[in-house]
């Protein structure tokens, strides 16, 4: 128990990243540089992880935790596989048109499960892969990379994912064609109209990013002034590559505040909620928060405490709307850490000292439940560690620490570009 | 539950009160005049309507009606339907006792035919508010029969001929069949005959996720029927905000209700006695067994047979083409109620009747595209709306902001176990003023009310913050979203 609690803030915090960045050096295949999604047996690859992944390798760098020239390497490497991966309508590819499926083989790389070609997963490669384009300003292998790089950026067909609507389509499959899960309302996909919007080659329509966030609601609720979205996780993806202080779309103009601003206010919500606990599940409070994606106790109905309950299993939880079943994401407090520093802390504290078995081999599990008693009584935990959640982590530590990857992106053109088409100006956007 | 043993006979007494009321048997058309006022064709809510307040103007009015008076709402819509939501809310409560430490007991039985029975009292009880000697005794002159335009000014019944100085069309919609392959051949029923069901079925597939939809899933699941309900879209109530159909979504899920969103139905088909409805979510086929499939998607216009054509009124897929005032294409002729306009429900019915009749005869200019809607999905929790939605006023170039209060920190939610949903308020930005509400809560119908005179009269989110509620009521929400405006807008009076 002690042995998160007796460092300081900083000495924990440098911990915890480290912790959240050996998931990448453990679970990344150096032959192709795709990252597995869990730690589970037989996880295939997320592509959105070896996003992450891309997107710390710069950051292993500046902190000592890997050469440049080996960072180099697995990112060249990582580049090389998707470049000279299938990209065809066949369903075992690895993309098409650009984009990638969600889940794909660690060793072949192929498509496995059946799974969508992914819009916002893709997003998030392509968003490592513009990461190590600014990064790595060097010659030789460093001016591969960015050559590399700036090819599958370009190559991205951004208006065929429109399928002739205003807004994207979410996904595309070889055996129906494209999906529309309908995205109403504010989420993670800021950052997929941004870098949509910014290709110099099949952009997104201008007025894409403005049909969407006609759907957009600026709310008072439970006492912050928020644009509203359930899960923490749509509240930081976007910021994890994007300095979204003090630049400002339309709506925001509109609204006052900014993106930013708007995920400090959201963590004011969330902890209000956790502290009101309207469906009194066990441990919620002011520092114990966290409702966001990630993975729960199965589904399941039971009485607990004399208490109908309902568990889902992976899924996108939310606060307060819901849905909610008592689980958290232990990850998620500390990677508020650049929005709400005593928050996070205070929250990562608590969680620490009460319940250390959230955090084994200084990582994070992906969900915590009180509410349902596990094996030894303590509550339900889930097993090993998602990409994803270490990921994001390491990210939010990095920008709260250095900015370095708000400074990567803020350097990079195509986002420069995206974020003017999508509307936004002011602060460091300004001329 | 307690069964009864004198179903049959209440079952036969509301039938014939009912009868009675909305259609005699032994019914004589009048010697017709030789010219009326008004001809108002079709006697649901809104021949109904517009037939009284006519009568109320001293104008001699003529109402035509093919079946029975009442129309939809009464016979198969509104009134049916909320009598078995009525019972499906006690079952649940029922199911749920323990959670307010009252025990329930170990089986729940039903008595279908009790509840039918009750069904058919119920609407014989509300036809009496409308019913034919009433309206007879009002001045209102009823025509039973088959009827058609046979000129600009005239309606003919078989042989009798009706003159009229103006003429309202109100003939309703019905339940639009759609042509999937094999549902024909397999059977389905509809809004218009779900409820003569004999017995409740085992189970039941609902295709279309819309108001009625969702309300008698839900409802037939908590009565005891294991239902699907298969949604071609990604969330139910398409007309309703996201969290609003989450939060439906949710709680049908935990009602029971097995959920297909995103999921196209192709077909139907039948083997070994049980109908299977065939759906197609992306890549995957689904088949959902069942021992009836509900339709519940789509209305088509009542405008058959009306030969509307001779008396030179335009009519499309949507229904009678009507101008902002209600006027058809023929001048002296209007039109009112679920035959015209594209919101299908007993108050628009109402109003547009109304307005119609004063458009007509009173020289009022009265636009339907003003009116102030309310409308209610009956499900647990309701939902309600009025006004604007968000993506209305974004349409509109108008700056929009939402108060809103979950229902979880109402006082009275609470101490009832009714905390599932919320009140949002969306007022244009930087003023009081309210541009539309919509309320989630189990009591979602009434709340809305509050709403609709608040913004009926002008009344703004601060003056509404002074205004003095009971306590503690449900309606503490609408008070709490208020006080949040004046904590956000402190020292504007």
């Amino acid at each position: 128990m002690g042995e998160h609690t007796d460092h300081d803030d900083d000495a924990l915090i440098d911990r915890l990243q480290r912790g959240a960045f050996s998931y990448i050096e453990k679970y990344v295949n150096h032959e192709n540089g795709l990252v597995a999604d869990t730690s589970r047996d037989g996880s295939p690859c997320s592509i959105a992880v070896v996003g992450f992944a891309l997107s710390c390798y710069p950051i292993a760098v500046e902190n000592g935790w890997m050469t440049r020239e080996a960072a180099a390497a697995l990112t060249l490497t990582t580049l090389r596989f998707f470049e000279a991966s299938p990209q065809s309508e066949q369903p075992d590819a690895t993309g098409f048109k650009g984009f990638y499926y969600h889940f794909l083989d660690m060793k072949t790389g192929r498509r496995v499960w059946q799974c969508e070609l992914s819009l916002i997963d893709t997003t998030l490669l392509l968003a490592g892969m513009l990461t190590a384009f600014s990064y790595f300003d060097g010659d030789g292998a460093e001016a591969n990379i960015r050559e590399l790089a700036d090819a599958l950026y370009r190559r991205v067909d951004w208006q065929w994912a429109q399928d002739g609507f205003e807004t994207v389509a979410q996904g595309w499959k070889p055996e129906c064609g494209f999906l529309h899960y309908g995205w109403e309302g504010y989420n993670e996909a800021t950052i997929l109209y941004i870098l949509g919007l910014g290709s110099p080659t099949h952009p997104l329509a201008a007025k894409s990013f403005g049909g969407w966030t006609m759907t957009y609601q600026w709310e008072n609720l439970l006492g912050s002034d928020v644009l509203y979205s359930g899960p923490l996780f749509t509240h930081l993806f976007s910021h994890a590559w994007i300095d979204f202080r003090g630049i400002r779309d339309d709506f925001m103009r509109r609204s006052g505040g900014d993106y930013f601003e708007n995920t400090k206010a959201t963590v004011a919500l969330h902890r209000e909620y956790a502290a009101r606990n309207p469906n009194n599940y066990e441990g919620y409070g002011r520092d114990f928060w966290g409702i966001t994606a990630g993975d729960g106790p199965g589904y399941r109905d039971m009485r607990v405490d004399g208490r109908d309950r309902r568990f889902f299993g992976y899924m996108s939880r939310g606060a307060p709307y819901g849905p909610d079943d008592g689980t958290i994401a232990p990850w998620a407090m500390l990677a508020t850490l650049p929005f709400t520093r005593d928050a996070a802390l205070s929250g990562t504290r608590h969680l620490l000292a009460s319940y250390p078995q959230v955090c084994k081999e200084d990582r994070f599990a992906s969900g915590f439940n009180l509410t349902l008693p596990g094996d030894d009584g303590e509550g339900w935990l889930s097993d090993g560690w998602y990409g994803l959640d270490q990921g994001l982590l390491v990210m939010m530590i990095e920008n709260a620490k250095s900015g370095l990857n708000w400074k990567l992106l803020r350097g990079c053109p195509y986002v420069i570009s995206g974020l003017k088409r999508a509307g936004f100006d002011g602060g460091w956007l300004s001329p | 539950m307690r069964s009864t043993n004198i179903a049959p006979q209440l079952d036969r007494d509301g039938r014939a009160a009912l009868a009675r009321r909305v259609r005699p048997e032994d019914w004589s058309n009048p010697r017709p005049r030789e010219i009326y006022d008004l001809v108002v064709v079709g006697a649901g809510p809104a021949g109904m309507e517009a037939a009284q307040y006519a009568r109320g103007l001293g104008l001699s009015v003529a109402l035509v009606e093919r079946n029975q008076l009442g129309g939809n709402s009464l016979n198969a819509g509104s009134i049916p339907s909320k009598t078995l939501i009525h019972s499906a809310r006690l079952c649940a409560q029922i199911r749920d006792a323990a959670e307010f430490a009252v025990s329930s007991p170990a089986e729940l039985k039903l008595d279908f035919t009790a509840l039918k029975s009750r069904m058919m009292r119920v609407r014989a009880r509300i036809a009496e508010y409308h019913a034919v000697d009433r309206l007879q005794h009002d001045g209102v002159e009823i025509f039973f029969g088959d009827a058609k335009f046979s000129g600009p000014i005239t309606l003919s019944l078989g042989t009798t001929s009706l003159q009229f100085k103006k003429a309202i069309i109100a003939t309703g919609a019905r339940a639009h069949p759609p042509n999937f392959p094999g549902l024909d051949e397999v059977g389905y029923r509809t809004s218009t005959n779900i409820f003569d069901i004999p017995e409740l079925p085992q189970r039941l597939a609902v295709i279309g996720g819309g108001p009625l939809g969702c309300e008698l899933a839900q409802a037939f699941c908590r009565l005891g029927s294991r239902v699907t309900i298969i949604q071609n879209d990604p969330k139910f109530l398409p007309r309703e905000e996201r969290d609003a159909a989450e939060l439906l979504s949710e709680s049908m899920a935990r009602d029971g209700v097995d959920i297909m969103l995103n999921t196209t139905v192709v077909g139907a088909h039948a083997e070994s006695g049980t109908k299977f409805v065939d759906g197609q979510n992306y890549d995957k086929k689904v088949s959902v067994p069942a021992d009836e499939i509900l339709l519940s998607i789509g209305r088509l216009p009542n405008v058959e047979n009306l030969d509307l054509k001779s008396a030179g009124v335009v009519c499309d897929d949507g229904g009678v083409k009507v101008d902002e005032f209600l006027r058809t294409a023929n001048q002296d002729i209007y039109a009112a109620g679920d035959v015209c306009m594209s919101h299908k429900f007993t108050n628009v019915a109402w109003v547009s009747a109304r307005m119609a009749v004063s458009n007509a005869f009173e020289n009022k200019r009265m636009r339907h595209s003003e009116m102030m809607i309310p409308w209610c999905t009956y499900c647990e929790p309701e939902i309600a709306h009025v006004g604007m939605q968000v993506w209305d006023a974004h349409e509109k170039s108008i700056p929009v902001k939402t108060y809103t209060v979950m229902m979880q920190d109402v006082d009275r939610a609470i101490a009832d176990g009714e905390d599932d949903g919320f009140v949002k308020i969306h007022v244009r930005d930087g003023t009081d003023k309210i541009l539309g509400a919509t309320i989630v809560a189990t009591r979602a119908s009434e709340l809305i009310n509050e709403m609709s005179v608040v913004m009926s009269t002008g009344i703004g989110l601060r003056d509404l913050a002074r205004v003095i509620h009971t306590y503690p009521a449900q309606s503490e929400a609408i008070r709490l979203a208020a006080l949040a405006y004046e904590k956000d807008n402190p020292g504007r009076d």
